[in-house]
């Protein structure tokens, strides 16, 4: 790919791909697959786009805001069906809009292949290709800039909260004011994926006391680090089904479980559920009589509510007072912020693209050898090919491999290092004694003497040097490099012309050791001066 | 001055020299001992000078010589930058080299300082000779191309000669085959051809050793060039029979010493392998065949605004200097950055790691010159934990100390090697010229991590116009 701008050039404009984003038909449903900032990007992919007129008027983002970064306006749904290549969604489509699509057209939508298996036959039928975005391979590190759905469950999490404090009576944060004390409200959520995170975090800053629970013990850091307080269910059982999600968990374990969440239910002012098994019905995690148990205006925010529900009373889509407790079971919660989730799930969405379109000439390519475009695709050309084979181990060596690569750490400095092995040692003592003994076997006394005195002045500099701080290292090596200049004790005792000594050349000797001097005294000056000077710019 | 007084103002000297470093161990006591250093010093050398072996015939030599060597000395260490500071401790290790090897050379032709050594006595005295002279030599050429080295005159990069093992043990033979007719010569002229033969020998192998080492090694090859020094001071006492010189050669030796086992340690590279030549050329075959460990994904570049917007946003920002900082200048426009920060109620510290820089320390120094309150300064190992909390960690022309391939990935030349975990921040933010890799030249998968900012450009310059941008 030599060049950047690829819209240009006559050729690709002419095999170039059409983009159509429809208004979503669903009842209710603001969201639009695409916002400005991603229509841009596509374009400059090599795409052309069209929007159907009025798409994005739930999302606050008219049809000149579309114009007017290059995308066309399709009058209706129809026209936008029969011109585009590929078309972005955000629902699933009704059977009306399959009927619309034509063979060749590739989608790129929530489908959740698993729970509508009519429409997955319907889709095959059609002889179209079919991406859907729900079916990302989560574990790919590459993926996440394309997980749509955990952007849309992190919009979800927080206005889970956002509609739990607008059903609750109370301040969130505790507060001392002229009229009194006010306690801050108890929040409980259940399931510590995304949107159990984000509900974590914003009603923490929101100033609440959080709770949060979930199988998936590896999780408590992160609740912990969004200011949440992790509780344990008292039984041992890891529930980590693969993929991020949970998986189902043994009767035992669900017996200590259900004790803990009644005895919470008890405690807590609010409830945010977000506990979902793939494929499954939501877990019912919270019972009638926990429903009763709790404070009149208590609020429960059920965020499964689309699968049935975590709470046995919710009634999924509406807002319903049981009990004295207002249950939230809103299913469009990510719709209800239209704006911000349109503007993660269009970007998720470029990002599909540009992984589909490496070569930026604005034709896709879906090319089952990717793992992540393998996993997103769920029909090709009229073929189911959905569930993907689970993805080759490329991912499991590097997590493998963590452990093994644990860092030996350095024993820090100061501190005592570990003991060495015994047998290193003793080979180290063997090394040591037998050098003496040559040494002792051989040298005269007098050698001996300086021999005693340089190991002691070994060992004394080892002491007192492993006490100086890193920071003046640089110090310290100018200062050593002054004290070396000591050696010029060794000209000093030469530089004198010795009387009655014929056979020694004075001249030569005096000269030698003249030079010597002066080279000692180069660092002796030098090296205590830049000591003092750098000494003197540590400050606190 | 007898020399009974002359022994006595000597172990006062060897007392003050250890205070010296002793004192180092704290800021708040570290110019107290170079004070303890001076005045050990000049005790040391009036007493030598005062003593029995010193004539009056010598003193204007050595007024001369002192003066010379000492305006020399003080005019290098008030012009010094502190950018330069290893050159400088490069330049004058070399200067202790050939005093000791001049002091060996005028002991072998002063045939007084061997009268009344016979048998095994006078065999170790030439031995003493010899190896001192070896040292110096060493020391000297060594200490000559560090210097070069670290000022630019000469390439960084690490030259390998073709069987250099093997060129360094035949000189190592050829020097013990020099020791041998030396110590059998009769005359100071029969002994003069092995001496000389033996000096370039040493000479040429000090150089080979110093041209195979790479830039980002210096910090191992300055300390130990410290420590040479210092052995050759030691070896020089051993030949004087003075224990002066012996103790604060030891002294030297072991501090230097020391300091090349932390360098080693904090590379996680043995001291033999840092010695036996630079990264690449071990470990530069099995990386190729790895493959996988290529790093994939996208690079996110910043400006100088975005830069400042993060940093204005940050509650805590941890900055992480290396020599790109050094080379650029920097540390100045730094601290101007960081006391803006400070005002502002934002906690800046700042994350040393230990080889960050051409010689120990040197980062410290740097932030030291430029102001920066060394108790906002700390070691890797007291910061580590704390990324996590971290808003922004600001990476200042670092690269090898901050990969986290060192710790994920077990086929990376520097993996097991200590690194600061700048990816645990928040958002991390990397400053430097180009993508091109570090030292080691290992690919550096913190670039394209999803929370890491590149902020292209000369450090000096950017961090000015992020300066600017942070205060309107």
């Amino acid at each position: 790919m030599p060049s950047g701008t690829p819209t240009s050039s006559p050729e690709s404009s002419k095999t170039a791909q059409r983009i159509g984003v429809p208004r979503e038909v669903f009842p209710g449903e603001k969201r639009v697959a695409t916002v400005p900032e991603a229509v841009e990007k596509l374009i400059k992919l090599g795409f052309s786009v069209t929007v159907e007129s009025g798409a994005g008027v739930g999302a606050d983002v008219s049809d000149e805001a579309f114009k007017a970064v290059g995308a066309t306006i399709a009058a209706d749904a129809t026209a936008l069906w029969n011109t585009a290549d590929i078309v972005f969604k955000v629902r699933p489509p009704t059977l009306a809009e399959v009927a619309q699509m034509h063979t060749g057209q590739t989608l790129i939508d929530f489908i959740w292949p698993a729970q509508n298996p009519d429409l997955m036959q319907a889709l095959a039928a059609k002889g179209v290709t079919v991406l859907s975005i729900d079916c990302l391979p989560r574990t790919l590190s590459r993926a996440q800039k394309m997980d749509a759905l955990t952007s849309m469950a992190g919009v979800s999490g927080y206005r889970a909260v956002i509609e739990a404090a607008n059903a609750f009576g109370r301040f969130f944060n505790g507060q001392i004011t002229a009229a009194g004390k006010v306690p801050p409200a108890k929040v409980f959520i259940a399931g510590a994926g995304v949107a159990g995170l984000a509900a974590i975090g914003t009603a923490a800053s929101l100033g609440a006391i959080v709770r949060a629970n979930d199988t998936r013990a590896e999780v408590a850091d992160q609740v912990v680090s969004l200011g949440g307080e992790f509780v344990k269910v008292d039984y041992e059982e890891e529930g980590s089904g693969g993929g991020g999600y949970a998986k189902v968990m043994s009767e035992g374990f669900q017996k200590a479980q259900r004790a803990m969440y009644a005895k919470q239910a008890k405690e807590v002012d609010i409830i945010i559920t977000t506990a979902l098994i793939p494929g499954k019905p939501a877990p019912k995690l919270i019972t009638a009589e926990m429903v009763q148990s709790m404070k009149p205006g208590s609020v429960i925010v059920d965020m499964a509510g689309e699968q049935g529900g975590n709470c046995e009373l919710t009634e999924p889509g509406k807002a319903v007072v049981k009990h004295g407790v207002t249950i939230v079971g809103y299913t469009d919660l990510a719709s209800r912020l239209a704006k911000q989730s349109s503007t993660l799930y269009g970007t998720n969405l470029f990002r599909v693209t540009e992984e589909l379109c490496k070569t930026k000439d604005g034709v896709i390519n879906v090319n089952m050898e990717d793992d992540a475009i393998r996993g997103l695709t769920v029909i090709k050309d009229g073929t189911i090919t959905w569930p993907a084979p689970p993805l080759k181990p490329a991912a499991t060596p590097a997590a493998a491999a963590k452990p093994a690569a644990a860092v030996k750490k350095a024993p820090a400095h100061g501190e005592a290092s570990a003991p060495m092995a015994p047998g290193k040692l003793a080979m180290m003592f063997a090394g040591a004694a037998v050098l003496f003994w040559l040494i002792g076997r051989s040298a005269p006394t007098a050698f001996m003497s300086h021999f005693t005195v340089f190991v002691l002045a070994c060992f004394v500099g080892y002491m007192v040097v492993w006490n100086v701080k890193p920071a003046l290292h640089t110090p310290l090596m100018s200062v050593t490099n002054a004290i070396s200049s000591i050696i010029a004790i060794g000209a000093l005792v030469q530089i004198s012309p010795v009387m009655g000594a014929a056979e020694r050349p004075n001249g030569l000797i005096t000269w030698i050791a003249a030079v010597a001097i002066a080279l000692t005294a180069i660092n002796m000056f030098g090296g205590f001066a830049v000591t003092q000077r750098m000494l003197a710019m540590f400050r606190k | 001055m007898n020399s009974s007084l002359a022994t006595v103002a000597y172990i006062g000297a060897t007392i003050l020299f250890i205070l010296s470093l002793g004192g180092l161990s704290n800021q708040e006591t570290s110019r107290r001992g170079n004070l303890f250093g001076m005045i050990g010093m000049t005790i040391a050398v009036l007493a030598t000078v005062f003593g029995p072996q010193v004539n009056s015939g010598g003193y204007a030599w050595i007024v001369g010589a002192m003066l010379v060597g000492g305006s020399i000395g003080l005019y290098l260490a008030r012009s010094v930058q502190m950018t330069q500071m290893p050159e400088l401790v490069a330049f004058m290790h070399s200067m202790v080299g050939l005093a000791a090897v001049l002091v060996g050379f005028a002991t072998f032709v002063d045939p007084t300082a061997t009268h009344g050594f016979e048998g095994a006595a006078k065999t170790i005295h030439e031995l003493e000779i010899y190896i001192g002279i070896f040292i110096g030599a060493v020391t000297l050429s060594g200490s000559v191309i560090a210097f070069g080295k670290l000022s630019g005159r000469i390439g960084g990069n690490p030259v390998l000669l073709p069987g250099r093992h093997w060129m360094n043990l035949l000189a190592l033979l050829v020097v013990i085959y020099f020791g041998g007719v030396f110590m059998g010569a009769e005359t100071p002229e029969a002994g003069m051809v092995p001496i000389a033969v033996m000096t370039v020998l040493a000479l040429l192998f000090g150089v080979h050793m110093v041209m195979a080492i790479g830039g980002a090694d210096m910090p191992v090859v300055v300390s130990m060039l410290n420590s040479y020094s210092g052995w050759a001071a030691a070896a020089t006492g051993f030949m004087l029979n003075n224990d002066l010189l012996i103790v604060v050669g030891a002294l030297v030796g072991s501090s230097g010493a020391i300091l090349s086992y932390i360098m080693c340690n904090a590379m996680n590279r043995s001291f033999i392998s840092v010695i036996a030549g630079g990264f690449g050329t071990t470990s530069a075959a099995p990386k190729p065949a790895g493959g996988a460990a290529q790093p994939a994904g996208e690079v996110v570049p910043v400006n100088a605004a975005e830069t400042a917007e993060l940093l204005k946003e940050a509650k805590s920002v941890i900055i992480v200097p290396g020599y790109g900082m050094a080379v650029a200048q920097a540390q100045h426009t730094v601290y101007e950055i960081t006391k803006f920060l400070r005002e502002k109620g934002v906690n800046v510290r700042f994350g040393i790691h230990p080889v960050a820089g051409r010689m120990p320390g040197h980062m410290n120094v740097l932030l030291a010159e430029a102001k920066v309150p060394y108790d906002v300064v700390f070691e890797m190992d007291e910061l580590n934990d704390d990324f996590p909390a971290t808003d922004v960690a600001m990476v200042i022309g670092a690269n090898d100390i901050v990969n986290p391939a060192a710790q994920d990935d077990p086929t990376s030349p520097i993996a097991g090697m200590p690194v600061l975990e700048v990816w645990k921040a928040k958002t991390s933010i990397v400053m430097k010229r180009s993508m091109a890799s570090g030292y080691a030249g290992v690919d550096n998968p913190l670039f394209y991590k999803d929370n890491n900012r590149m902020l292209f450009g000369d450090a000096k310059k950017m961090l000015d116009e992020v300066l600017v941008v942070l205060r309107t």
